[in-house]
């Protein structure tokens, strides 16, 4: 298959940025790929409801790696509740876009980090967000 | 791209450059001998007589007869005409087909296909190194069988099929024995008669003739119908005015790989198991495919925790071509049907890497990518979440 992938796509995947693992994560989300099998880890630190520190890990393609990289760098230093609302399609928009086949990898992202912040808020003893619906926070 | 970097073509199953002597060859009926071959005035004779020429040439290089050979557009046309064209022409006798579970696309595809027609399919399984065993085949023969398709080689992990038994084993029962040998052609020494082979299939760009050249060896007992209608032209048997300096250039490249087959073989052998060696000493790797009975040009490996299309982009940056059979790197996002087929596991698969050595290989091109992949391995194990804590640097 053609590898077209952006230059941005090939500076995070050469160079990722929060690339390992935080010791005593205050929050763990993993995330399988059911497309293709890989996987995605995120690690949250959580500093007065704000991702002071965040890493990940991630077993896949490219764009998945790229995508682990780009949202955790949008991520960091936001609070959980703006951290909650970063969507695939923001991920894959600072990417400067994905091959069309390869959209499915930025989910992963998307979704591994909902997963850590709502291990993080179990974890507090609050109830997780609901993941269909979204937390919209700011609206209602 | 980084500056300065070497360029190393480790991807000769997917496709070869041409020699350029082949090239020199094939010009002159590009430019002043363009006539077409079913004309009557002189420079079409010369036409005519290169593609005859090309003819005799393909039918030496795999012992075969020179009536016994059909010029078509590649690989992929003369495994369809082979399939389509027996089962359509034989279908009174029978509607079932024998085949494995390894093949190229260009055949497997072209059964799934004759079954949406009615035909029914056996796809024989290989065991752990891909090898299909000719005890299957035989107890898989229906009195309704009509045609046996089984490669001679498998196109990702090197494998040579018990070709000869098999053969054997379809002529005593009668049934044609066809061969998709893409990528044995060339490459191993093929002989159709001691072989009993009914028809074989083979591709110009794989032994560095051009692309979109291809032949299809129909043995004179086989009964099959045309694939293309049309012209006059191979024997009424495939229309469409012939592709002359694709002949020409298939037919030289053919006659000159056959001719160096021994040595070449023997070098690329060479190269091939000092990087099989090399990369194996990697921890948590293994080799897929047939540990001797296999194609001198393929090496395919799998390293755990990692996944193929991030080693094949990190080589890419380091100027090394390869391959791999992982789902990220396939639009269907399924793993290789032919690791699969092997028993390996979904998630090891994603971590396989496919090396295709060819002429151009040297030993300094071995030594960097023995040095540039346990360095890419290194990086991404350091990525994965699947990675012992031993493994990690
Ligand atoms: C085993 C095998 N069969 C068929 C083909 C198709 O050949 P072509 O590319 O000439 O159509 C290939 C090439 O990829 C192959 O490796
Ligand atoms: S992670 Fe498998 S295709 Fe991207």
């Amino acid at each position: 298959m053609k590898l077209d992938y952006s230059n941005k796509v090939m500076d995070h995947f050469e160079n990722p940025r929060n690339q390992g693992t935080i010791e005593n994560a205050d929050g763990i989300g993993e995330e399988g790929n059911p497309q293709c099998g890989d996987i995605m880890k995120i690690y949250i630190r959580v500093l007065d409801n704000r991702i002071s520190d965040v890493k990940f890990q991630t077993f896949g393609c490219g764009a998945a790696i790229a995508s682990s990289s780009m949202a955790t760098e949008l991520i960091k230093g936001k609070t959980l509740e703006e951290a909650w609302e970063l969507s695939n399609k923001a991920v894959v928009s600072a990417l400067e876009g994905l091959p069309p086949q390869k959209v499915h990898c930025s989910v992963l992202a998307e979704d591994a980090i909902h997963k850590a912040i709502n291990d993080y808020r179990v974890k507090q003893g609050l109830i997780p967000w609901e993941e269909k619906a979204g937390k919209e926070p700011h609206h209602h | 791209m980084e500056d300065n970097k070497r360029i190393v073509y480790m991807d000769n199953a997917a496709t070869t450059p041409l020699r350029p002597e082949v090239v020199d060859a094939m010009i002159p009926f590009m430019t002043e001998n363009f006539g077409n071959p079913s004309s009557l005035y002189d420079i079409a004779k010369i036409s005519r007589e290169a593609v005859a020429k090309a003819r005799s040439r393909v039918a030496a290089a795999i012992g075969a007869q020179d009536k016994e050979i059909y010029f078509t557009s590649g690989g992929t046309e003369s495994d369809n005409w082979a399939i389509k064209g027996v089962c359509f022409a034989n279908c009174d006798k029978g509607m079932h087909i024998i085949t494995s579970s390894i093949e190229h696309h260009a055949v497997s595809y072209t059964c799934e296909w004759l079954e949406k027609q009615g035909f029914e399919v056996t796809y024989l399984p290989v065991d752990k190194y891909g090898m299909i065993s000719p005890e299957d085949v035989k107890s898989s023969i229906r009195d309704d069988t009509i045609l046996i398709t089984v490669m001679f080689a498998n196109n990702e992990i090197g494998t040579i099929e018990p070709i000869a038994e098999i053969g054997k084993i379809a002529r005593e029962k009668g049934i044609i024995f066809h061969t998709d040998a893409v990528q044995a052609v060339g490459h191993v020494p093929i002989d159709v008669e001691e072989m009993n082979i009914d028809m074989l299939s083979l591709s110009g760009h794989k032994f560095n003739g051009p692309k979109g050249t291809g032949a299809l060896y129909i043995g004179k007992r086989v009964k099959l119908d045309p694939l293309m209608h049309g012209g006059d032209q191979e024997r009424k048997r495939r229309a469409g005015t012939e592709n002359v300096p694709g002949i020409v250039g298939l037919a030289l490249a053919l006659e000159l790989s056959v001719a160096e087959l021994k040595e070449s073989s023997e070098r690329l052998t060479g190269l091939r198991n000092r990087l099989t060696e090399g990369l194996l000493k990697i921890p948590k790797s293994h080799l897929n495919g047939h540990p001797e009975n296999r194609l001198p040009n393929n090496v395919n490996v799998t390293f755990e925790y990692i996944e193929g299309e991030s080693i094949l982009l990190m080589l890419n940056r380091k100027g090394i071509a390869a391959s791999t059979g992982s789902a990220c790197n396939s639009s269907s996002l399924e793993p290789s049907h032919v690791l699969t087929a092997c028993g390996i596991p979904a998630e090891i698969v994603h971590g396989s890497l496919r090396l295709t050595i060819g002429e151009m290989t040297t030993d300094e091109d071995v030594d960097y990518v023995l040095k540039v992949v346990p360095e890419i391995v290194q990086k991404l194990r350091n990525m994965s979440p699947l990675t012992p804590d031993e493994l990690r640097t």
